[in-house]
């Protein structure tokens, strides 16, 4: 168990910055997702917390003690790698029992142990197999359970599930959780999937270029994002962000979308908008599931979209539909039975009290 | 005619204009066994050819009458070299040099493609390539020089290095090294990065990974580089020829050609049967060791 401090962490390769001053507590037995696109810096992040990357500039800390200088097999953190990284001339025992065995921990207790790894992943029929004898959702496994019998301090996950295909992926992704929950080892789990970090995660990190871009629950990233980055990466389908106007008159402010389209704010945000009424450089964004068919249930400021469906996707669930605004695509979701199909024209309505305004210049949102 | 016999007979029609993949593969098959044959032919030849000699007398050798074919067959050549003190020394040295070279080899070049091709430090990269360039200077060029040197290490202390099997040991390893070094180089290469990495969060040192984790993984590796080493040694003519002389120090190569040739008088029938006992025990290490051979060869060369 142990806390992990990353203060002003610098990584640089030859001219370029992968890193560039990241600051962040993690807790004891939290579960942090590091998220951000490829070549954010993430996965360099997680590198230098292991040891496998040295470190430009700045401190890592474990339980307040730098461990900067300290060689990986000495941190007591355990890592999962995307390719699972199994040794393949050992069977499955042996590579769960290689780090306990190289520490010289007795025979009986290395067997306890992998027997007790190998049942929370439900893979004690598999000890004797090599790894090549194993499906990838296997392999998986067999690389969590190396990482959970050395009862490390850190666990450190790599972008662990993106070799599997999409619904085994959902199957261990629920596993990892479940893991979790039950030996409540900090965790810091890097992946570039956003739905895989919001389910994960006690806390996500949202990392781009190098820096954080913002730190928060995963309810609290998606409902209330900080920057325009974070706004548009979290949630799929992404956030509508469209380039707008602000304006006032008598009927109090609007959003200007198009010639032909201006949106009412609802009055508890218009106190923080009324100061860039009539400003350039705004974007507007609406997350997709804020955009639906009209359900006429009057109340909040509504404000209704006449579109023309380009293209319709039934999802089962819900239909994502497709329209222009400006010449800017936009997405909405609306129930099956709404009738959305290819062609049509539908009246849809914004639920602007989830509505957000960006400041182009600075990227923040208002 | 019904639609389906139509689309059979179209089927057909395509058949016969661009030909079959079976068809394809057939002439393919044919080819490869014909050229097949024709290289065994060619390459079994010698040996076949040392087989016959070393079953003849040497009165039916120089009679010369029939040289594909023996009419009175003998085991004389095997028995007289077998029970030759001097022929067995010579099988001595040669398994002593070759084993002991093959094991001085794998301490020096297995550990050295490990730190050139995992542990990243400065210069590496050229060392790497300074390693396989040394393979290219060929021993014509060496084993002069070589000697001036062992003949001044003499001068200035005294150790008598010219005329004794054991400098071999010596001189071996600067053939096989390099060589084997690159091979190595090269199967490491293919070992994901992960897998060190892994070990390195597991706790391992670099010793315990290259132990634990490299040497099993590139087995097939390690052994061809092995196989290698070892023909390389068996097969060594030149430097024993310029650095031993005296009979208790020649290896086996140099040893057949200079104890039994006797002036101008070759004795054929147990010079072959000499060279063909020399050849068994690289064989029988290929026919065992054959299938990790080619993996080996192959599996370093490229990725996965």
């Amino acid at each position: 168990m142990a806390q992990v401090s990353l203060r002003k962490l610098f990584k640089r390769f030859d001219d370029t910055e992968a890193v560039r001053g990241i600051d962040l507590e993690i807790a004891d037995k939290e579960f942090v997702v590091l998220v951000g696109p490829s070549g954010c810096g993430k996965t360099t992040t997680l590198r230098m917390i292991a040891g496998l990357e040295e470190v430009s500039a700045g401190e890592i800390a474990v339980d307040g003690e730098v461990v900067n200088d300290v060689p990986p097999k000495d941190r007591d953190m355990a890592m999962v790698f995307q390719n699972y990284a199994l040794y393949p001339h050992m069977t499955v025992y042996e590579n769960m029992s290689f780090g306990l065995r190289l520490k010289r921990y007795p025979k009986d207790e290395i067997a306890r142990r992998v027997q007790e790894a190998a049942r929370i992943l439900d893979i004690t029929e598999l000890l004797d197999r090599k790894p090549r004898q194993l499906s990838g959702g296997q392999r998986q496994r067999v690389a969590m359970g190396r990482a959970i019998v050395r009862n490390p301090k850190v666990f450190l996950f790599d972008e662990p599930l993106s070799n599997l295909d999409a619904k085994l992926r959902v199957q261990m992704r629920t596993e990892i959780k479940r893991v979790h929950q039950k030996v409540r080892t900090t965790t810091v789990y890097v992946t570039h999937d956003q739905v895989e970090a919001m389910t994960l995660a006690d806390r996500v990190v949202v990392m781009n270029r190098g820096r954080i871009e913002q730190i928060g629950a995963p309810n609290e990233l998606y409902h209330a994002p900080k920057t325009r980055f974070v706004a548009g990466f979290i949630g799929s389908p992404a956030m509508n962000l469209l380039p707008c106007r602000l304006e006032e008159d008598d009927r109090g402010l609007r959003v200007r979308l198009s010639e032909e389209l201006a949106l009412p704010v609802p009055p508890a945000h218009a106190a923080r908008y009324r100061s860039h009424v009539g400003g350039a450089g705004l974007t507007f964004g609406l997350r997709p599931e804020h955009l639906t068919e009209n359900k006429s249930n009057g109340g909040s400021p509504l404000g209704m979209i006449d579109a023309h469906i380009e293209v319709a996707e039934p999802l089962g669930m819900e239909t994502l539909v497709f329209f222009r605004i400006n010449g800017l695509d936009v997405c909405g979701r609306v129930s099956p039975n709404a009738g959305a199909r290819e062609g049509a024209r539908m009246r849809l309505c914004a639920s602007l009290d989830n509505m957000h305004l960006i400041d182009d210049a600075t990227g923040a949102v208002l | 005619m019904t639609v389906a016999s139509l689309a059979t007979d179209a089927a057909t029609a395509r058949r016969s204009r661009y030909g079959s993949i079976s068809r394809d593969r057939r002439w393919a098959l044919r080819w490869s066994y014909f050229f097949l044959t024709v290289f065994a032919i060619f390459f079994l030849m010698p040996p076949v050819y040392m087989l016959i000699t070393s079953l003849k007398t040497s009165q039916e050798i120089s009679a010369a009458t029939d040289p594909w074919w023996v009419h009175n067959p003998t085991l004389g050549n095997y028995i007289e070299l077998l029970t030759s003190p001097t022929y067995l020394a010579f099988f001595r040295n040669s398994a002593l040099v070759s084993v002991i070279v093959v094991v001085i080899t794998m301490l020096i070049s297995v550990p050295a493609a490990f730190a050139l091709s995992r542990m990243r430090f400065w210069g590496s990269a050229t060392l790497a390539t300074g390693v396989f360039l040394t393979y290219l200077i060929p021993e014509t060029l060496l084993f002069i020089p070589l000697f001036k040197m062992f003949a001044l290490v003499n001068e200035y202390t005294g150790i008598q290095l010219i005329n004794r099997w054991w400098v071999l040991l010596l001189l071996y390893p600067t053939l096989t090294v390099p060589f084997c070094t690159w091979i190595m180089i090269g199967y490491f290469a293919s070992i994901p990065k992960e897998l060190d990495e892994a070990a390195l969060m597991d706790g391992a040192n670099y010793r315990q990974i290259l132990t634990r984790v490299f040497i099993p993984v590139a087995l097939p590796g390690l052994i061809a580089a092995t196989i290698f080493a070892f023909t390389v040694s068996w097969a060594q003519f030149l430097y024993p020829l310029a650095f031993t002389t005296s009979a208790d120090q020649l290896v086996l190569p140099v040893g057949i050609v200079t104890s039994l040739i006797k002036g101008d008088v070759f004795n054929w029938g147990q010079i072959m049967t000499g060279a063909l006992l020399g050849a068994a025990p690289p064989l029988i290490i290929y026919a065992f060791l054959m299938d990790y051979y080619i993996a080996g060869l192959t599996a370093g060369a490229t990725k996965g």
